[in-house]
């Protein structure tokens, strides 16, 4: 691989994987923030709106970061990637530019209003300033992930004369099949985060026995919705966004699954390294012919291996591949039964007094933010080499005459700025998570 | 078709420089004219609501050009790589910096948050004047239509370019000035009391900067360039925009002396307006003039995207545009009106009686 191409994909997977450690704590906490005004609203406890105000701080700062992250990305599509940009521009030009235009406005008026006016707007308005921002943070990440998904998938296209794609059908662009699969999915996992980090900020409390009334909204919050998404992780978004990848991107699934060989009764793999020059993979712990079930529905039905695929087609990281899908999926299961577990406690009205538990769903903060991102890892890896599935290959689509010292003198910037901005987050959420909720 | 976007991605953009405009210019002279935290805090409160909002105008405005240009987009960018991942750098830093504030108080940390604003504001007011000038100037497009300048060259602006030369630095200085006028027009509406006074005389002395610079760009513009001129010889109507420029100008300078402050900030409004379609109108229909030639330059025709698109985008940018110009209002008018350093101070005591009431 040349070293501009390489360093222009490490500065994409850079800054577009610290992006998105924001945006799936803003989108889970939009609509938890939307359910505690809701709450306040209809029961009047004064209690449920400083929840709700506290968690908007909160939001604040992880919003604001989201955004100036955000912002490189949409530029580094024509600095980094101008060759792909030219080609395919006039198609996902398209839902870019709605999200700018629908999306970035609502939210950021909106989020004004909700920050600042509270006393000016009253208490009905106030409600509607925070489904607002739900509305607008949900429909950003839609308009985001139908891009994505043209990438994954693409439909409604034309190819031009002159090489370049253009746009044939909107509505099908916009309603493609894959987009609203992964869509569901990308969600219901924003959501587990934002659960998890309320939840966990909620066990804290009650653990250090400070803001307790406080500490015991944030669990309840926190696992009833979060059970709840946990289960639609899996079932059906976690299940129908696989057969797609089955059904549409066989290299991905093979290599997700480290299946070198295709079979009929194809094994699950539970465990196990995969060793790609050797085609194999070492200390499998499989669970005999569920790959094939899972996919097919049947437990002898054929899954394709990567020998059937030529091997300038083969995913360019199949272990980053399969270990990222491993991790996903193993995280996921942990979270369900964590949740299903705490939920039961919490119908017995036990959790509260569960020190295990709360110890539990403290420590357990970080890993959603891994599952979230083991998850796109695996959709973005596993998509390689094409930058538009089946059309375009990321190699053809860099800047040419963008160097390697310039990328590395940009990419290092970032790693630079991201790390202080990091630490900045990290402090200042810290300062709100002891100042409590009990102001502002 | 390719014209209507042409004019679409044209307003976007004045409406970022427009609004955005301000809350730069109070961030470059906020450490001059704010001399204690108080009045620091006001001038941050009269942008608060707002700045997130504005600049959300350049995303969008990106956004639709990438959708209306691709190959305009995806040249331009990587042609301008440097100074593009500079600005982003800066709009981070700054972007920190305003929200941070409020969050890390104490001593010693808001001093490092109003340098941060105030630097950043500073540079991306530059760095904005000096990507315009090298739009007009031209960039050295080969054959193939790609190229990439470096941060200087020589500093002339002929042949093999860099983004720094001695013309687009005097516009990036002309874009300085203007913006920081246009943020002093901003803070005379919205503050009161001896901030207010400080901002009406700033905005005085600054006036008479942006009148000798827009008068000297006019001029070596026209010497350098003289091309940039042809379109208003061909359509007549076109001198209505410098008309709009100088006209708001005048108004600038006679409202401030009146006290009309409202009048005084649109008519900043119509001067930049003015000065970007002004631009504009010069260079249609070329999008990115070549320096090397004139032949390889971008043009609507070569870099649009294909017209079933852009006929699909024009309804949904409609929709989208209205509903944005909608909240737009809704915001401003609910945040309206002068902001003192009393109301601060209210706020503050309101915040420590919660605090009390809450905690006991």
């Amino acid at each position: 691989m040349p070293e501009a191409l390489a360093v222009d994909r490490l500065q994409f997977a850079f800054t577009v994987t610290f992006h998105y450690i924001f945006p799936q704590l803003t989108m889970g906490l939009a609509l938890l923030i939307f359910i505690l005004k809701s709450v306040a609203l209809r029961t009047g406890d004064q209690r449920w709106d400083r929840a709700a105000r506290f968690w908007a701080r909160i939001f604040g700062i992880t919003f604001a970061i989201g955004v100036v992250t955000g912002i490189p990305l949409e530029f580094q599509f024509g600095t980094n990637w101008s060759q792909f940009s030219k080609a395919a521009g006039g198609v996902i030009g398209q839902t870019l530019a709605m999200e700018g235009v629908f999306s970035f406005f609502l939210e950021s008026s909106f989020l004004g209003m909700f920050l600042f006016g509270e006393k000016r707007l009253g208490p009905r308005v106030h409600w509607f300033t925070s489904l607002m921002m739900f509305v607008g943070s949900w429909m950003s990440g839609y308009l985001i992930v139908a891009t994505d998904a043209w990438m994954q998938h693409p439909v409604g296209y034309a190819i031009a004369a002159n090489g370049s794609f253009q746009l044939q059908s909107f509505w099908r662009l916009l309603l493609n099949r894959w987009a609203l699969w992964q869509y569901a999915h990308t969600m219901v996992g924003a959501v587990q985060t934002g659960c998890f980090v309320m939840a966990a900020i909620g066990a804290y409390y009650l653990l250090s026995k400070v803001h307790e009334d406080y500490g015991k909204i944030f669990i309840k919050v926190g696992v009833t919705v979060g059970v709840v998404a946990a289960l639609l992780q899996l079932f059906p978004t976690g299940d129908f966004q696989g057969r797609m990848v089955s059904q549409y991107q066989q290299s991905t699934l093979a290599g997700m699954e480290g299946l070198f060989h295709s079979e009929q009764g194809a094994p699950l793999a539970i465990l196990g390294q995969p060793d790609v020059v050797n085609e194999r993979l070492d200390n499998p712990l499989v669970v005999p012919k569920a790959l094939s079930f899972l996919t097919y529905r049947r437990w002898s039905a054929e899954v394709t291996g990567l020998d059937q695929i030529p091997r300038a087609n083969w995913p360019d990281h199949i272990e980053l591949l399969y270990f990222s899908y491993h991790i996903m999926v193993g995280l996921g299961t942990i979270f369900i039964a964590i949740l299903a577990l705490a939920a039961w406690q919490l119908y017995r009205g036990t959790l509260y007094d569960s020190k295990w538990m709360l110890w539990i769903l403290m420590m357990a903060l970080p890993f959603p933010f891994i599952a979230n991102t083991a998850g796109w890892m695996t959709a973005e890896i596993g998509r390689q080499p094409w930058l538009i599935f089946g059309l375009m290959r990321t190699s053809a689509g860099a800047s040419p005459l963008v160097s390697a010292g310039s990328v590395w003198f940009t990419l290092l910037g970032f790693l630079g700025l991201y790390t202080i901005l990091g630490i900045l987050f990290l402090f200042l959420v810290y300062r709100e998570i002891e100042h409590g909720p009990i102001t502002g | 078709m390719g014209t209507i976007w042409f004019c679409l991605v044209a307003v976007m953009l004045a409406g970022y420089v427009v609004l955005d405009g301000f809350d730069l210019g109070v961030g470059v002279l906020h450490l001059w004219i704010a001399r204690n935290d108080a009045e620091r805090r006001v001038t941050l409160r009269s942008i608060g609501p707002v700045w997130d909002g504005n600049e959300v105008w350049l995303l969008a405005a990106g956004g639709t050009l990438y959708f209306a240009f691709p190959a305009l987009y995806a040249e331009g960018f990587s042609g301008f790589y440097l100074p593009l991942m500079m600005v982003l750098w800066l709009l981070v830093i700054r972007g920190v910096s305003v929200e941070f504030r409020s969050h890390m108080g104490g001593p010693i940390w808001p001093q490092l948050w109003d340098a941060g604003f105030a630097i950043a504001s500073l540079l991306l007011a530059v760095f904005y004047g000096v990507a315009l000038g090298n739009v007009v100037r031209g960039v050295p497009l080969d054959s193939h239509g790609h190229f990439f300048e470096p941060m200087w060259t020589n500093f002339t602006p002929v042949g093999h370019t860099g983004i720094l030369d001695w013309y687009t630095v005097i516009v990036g200085v002309v874009a300085l000035a203007a913006l920081t006028l246009h943020g002093a027009s901003w803070l005379t509406l919205k503050t009161t009391g001896d901030l207010h006074a400080r901002a009406r005389k700033s905005a005085s002395i600054l006036w008479w900067v942006v009148a000798v610079l827009t008068a000297a760009i006019t001029i070596i513009s026209f010497q350098m360039i003289p091309q940039l001129f042809e379109n208003f010889g061909l359509h007549l109507w076109g001198i209505v925009f410098p008309i709009i420029a100088v006209t708001g100008l005048l108004g600038v300078y006679g409202f401030n002396r009146l006290r009309l402050e409202t009048m005084a900030f649109g008519s900043s409004c119509a001067y930049l307006i003015g000065m970007l379609t002004s631009v504009t109108f010069s260079l249609y229909p070329t999008v990115l003039p070549s320096s090397l030639d004139p032949f390889s330059a971008l043009t609507i025709a070569n870099s649009k995207a294909a017209d079933h698109g852009l006929k699909v985008g024009l309804i949904w940018w409609l929709i989208g545009m209205s509903l944005a110009a909608g909240y737009t209002i809704f915001t401003y008018r609910s945040f309206a009106g002068k902001i003192s350093t009393k109301d601060m101070e209210a706020e503050r005591t309101q915040e420590h009686e919660e605090l009390a009431t809450a905690s006991r």
